[in-house]
């Protein structure tokens, strides 16, 4: 067996994402379904010359973590359902502050302490309005073990380059499912950093940007620059306002940089949907389960395929809107009682049938499901 | 249609069954084969029910999950009788010899004194699982014997290997008499 091809737990396989795409900084509170990242984290870091440390909560994690990239790491931190609610004011934090960061939530059964064993995907709205007011935010959400560990990487990527909190939403099946990977040489994995500025130390503006690049140069604590960051409104000094011109200008700037910059973001899967005429989106685990049920399907004469975001915040509205007017149906299938459907519903509502089709019961959706509920169709 | 093979192994926690799905996904890859392994369990440490599933397969595996199984190792009762009825037609049922096998048309049943073998013959309950593993190698020969020899070695702690090697030909040779 080639040393590289492994049988990997998906969890395991956000690790060594992470800590190829630089991570040198973790702070988190374990809570299952995702203590093996903390765990692993905590072996691993110390060998490549990184931090781990345990916080008391997970509120504190978060601040650990944004402390931590200030000073020019790359940090992240993980938990699951009850912890992703405790570490929401920070991710807000991290946002207007502009903090690049990765938090990854392991999706349980919720709400509160639900089922801690159990997979779901409860979080989907959780992870793009958690926080509160208009913010930016990145969320991805794989497959597979192997598309963990691109998906980490990734995360990391994004954040670096627009300077922004990235959510990694696994669910419990994925966090916990072993299966083979084969990593890649480190030559092949492309690693984005923070851009640094250029400007001498008693000119930088921190919050400064340039041009079409809605994204400022960072500089890290430590290096010489002084700077100040916030959670309040502030202007491109970093010190805060109560100006509407200044907010008006921050948060439209901070929602731009992501929408803006979409093409770059929004990654998806298609399958089998050239001639379809039942398009299933489904993401994370949920995904795997359709393409089985697409296959059976297809073998009984109906034509069905499969959508996958890859990137579920921001939203894939116009490929998703595109796909609306070659379907006649689209059904979405999400382990909760209905979140994305509405999503899709608003874009292609107009031009097909929408349906959910949802279950929040701790258990995975099977492929019969959700032939049935095709063929039902 | 290519081969997919599906394993439920199952029994109490602290038994080892996750360790020995682990392995025997592992085997598989040795093998130039694809697996996935998954598990379940309760919020307890040790004690509760406790359940592994393995799915070989040639191909691609989409839905990780065991529905019916081509294959139930049952260590308790408590795991046979809660699993007996997902086993597909023709499937193959291992149990432990404590174990009682409800009535059930159109399945292999094979009966071994598999914790016995390894707290009695071994000297250390511990290693259950492999034994466990040397049985099911025995009755399906689902992987190279050597392969799966590798992967137990690999995955079992230092200063156990000889330990491990004696409870997996144990278990082999339980089911070839």
């Amino acid at each position: 067996m080639d040393k590289k091809v492994k049988l990997m737990q998906g969890n395991e396989a956000c690790v060594e994402g992470a800590i190829a795409a630089g991570m040198r900084f973790f702070a988190g509170y374990p809570i299952t379904p995702s203590t093996e990242i903390a765990e692993i984290s905590a072996q691993k870091l110390p060998r490549v010359g990184g931090k781990f440390i345990q916080m008391e909560d997970e509120i504190a994690s978060m601040a650990a973590i944004i402390g931590a990239s200030l000073t020019g790491l790359k940090s992240m931190t993980a938990t699951s359902g009850p912890g992703f609610s405790l570490k929401q004011e920070n991710i807000g934090y991290a946002s207007i502050a502009e903090v690049p960061c990765v938090i990854v939530n392991v999706q349980r059964g919720g709400p509160s302490t639900g089922l801690p064993t159990s997979p779901a995907q409860g979080d989907v709205m959780q992870a793009r309005w958690g926080t509160h007011g208009d913010h930016p935010i990145i969320a991805l959400t794989p497959s597979s073990v192997r598309e963990t560990f691109d998906l980490t990487i990734r995360s990391f990527n994004l954040s670096e380059k627009y300077r922004v909190p990235v959510i990694l939403l696994l669910d419990e099946v994925i966090a916990h499912m072993r299966e083979k990977i084969e990593i890649p040489n480190e030559d092949d994995i492309e690693i984005i950093n923070r851009e640094k500025p250029e400007n001498d130390i008693g000119e930088y503006r921190p919050y400064e940007t340039k041009g079409e690049r809605l994204v400022p140069p960072m500089a890290s604590y430590g290096e010489g620059y002084r700077f100040h960051v916030t959670g309040l409104i502030h202007d491109e000094t970093g010190f805060p306002s109560n100006s509407p011109i200044v907010a008006e200008k921050l948060i439209k700037r901070l929602i731009d940089k992501i929408e803006v910059n979409k093409e770059d973001i929004i990654s998806f899967e298609e399958y089998n949907l050239d001639d379809a005429e039942i398009a299933i989106v489904a993401f994370g685990s949920t995904a795997r389960s359709a393409k089985s049920a697409i296959d059976m399907a297809r073998d009984m004469g109906i034509k069905a395929g499969l959508f996958r975001p890859i990137t579920i915040w921001p939203i894939a509205d116009e490929e998703i809107d595109e796909l609306s007017k070659k379907v006649k149906t689209i059904i979405v299938v999400e382990m909760n009682l209905g979140q994305y459907v509405y999503e899709v519903e608003r874009i292609a509502g107009k031009n097909c049938n929408v349906i959910g089709f949802g279950r929040a019961n701790g258990e995975l959706i099977t492929p019969d499901e959700i032939l049935d509920k095709i063929k039902e169709v | 249609m290519s081969k997919k093979v599906e394993f439920r192994l199952s029994g109490a926690g602290g038994q080892g069954l996750i360790l020995a799905g682990i392995i025997l996904a592992e085997a598989a890859l040795r093998d130039n084969k694809n697996a996935v392994q998954t598990q379940s369990y309760g919020p307890e440490a040790r004690g509760g029910a406790s359940k592994s599933e393995v799915i070989i397969s040639d191909d691609d595996i989409n839905y990780p999950k065991v529905r019916e199984s081509d294959v139930l190792l049952a260590l308790t009762q408590a795991a046979c009788d809660k699993y007996m009825q997902n086993l597909k037609e023709n499937g193959i049922l291992i149990v432990d010899e404590n174990v009682e096998v409800k009535d059930r048309d159109n399945i292999k049943i094979y009966r071994y004194p598999i914790l016995r073998t390894a707290s009695e013959i071994i000297g250390n309950k511990m290693v259950s699982n492999i034994v466990a593993l040397g049985v099911i190698q025995g009755v399906t020969n689902i992987v190279s014997t050597d392969s799966l020899r590798e992967a137990i070695l690999e995955r079992v702690p230092r200063g156990t290997e000889e330990l491990n090697k004696k409870a997996f030909e144990e278990g082999f040779k339980l089911a070839n008499n």
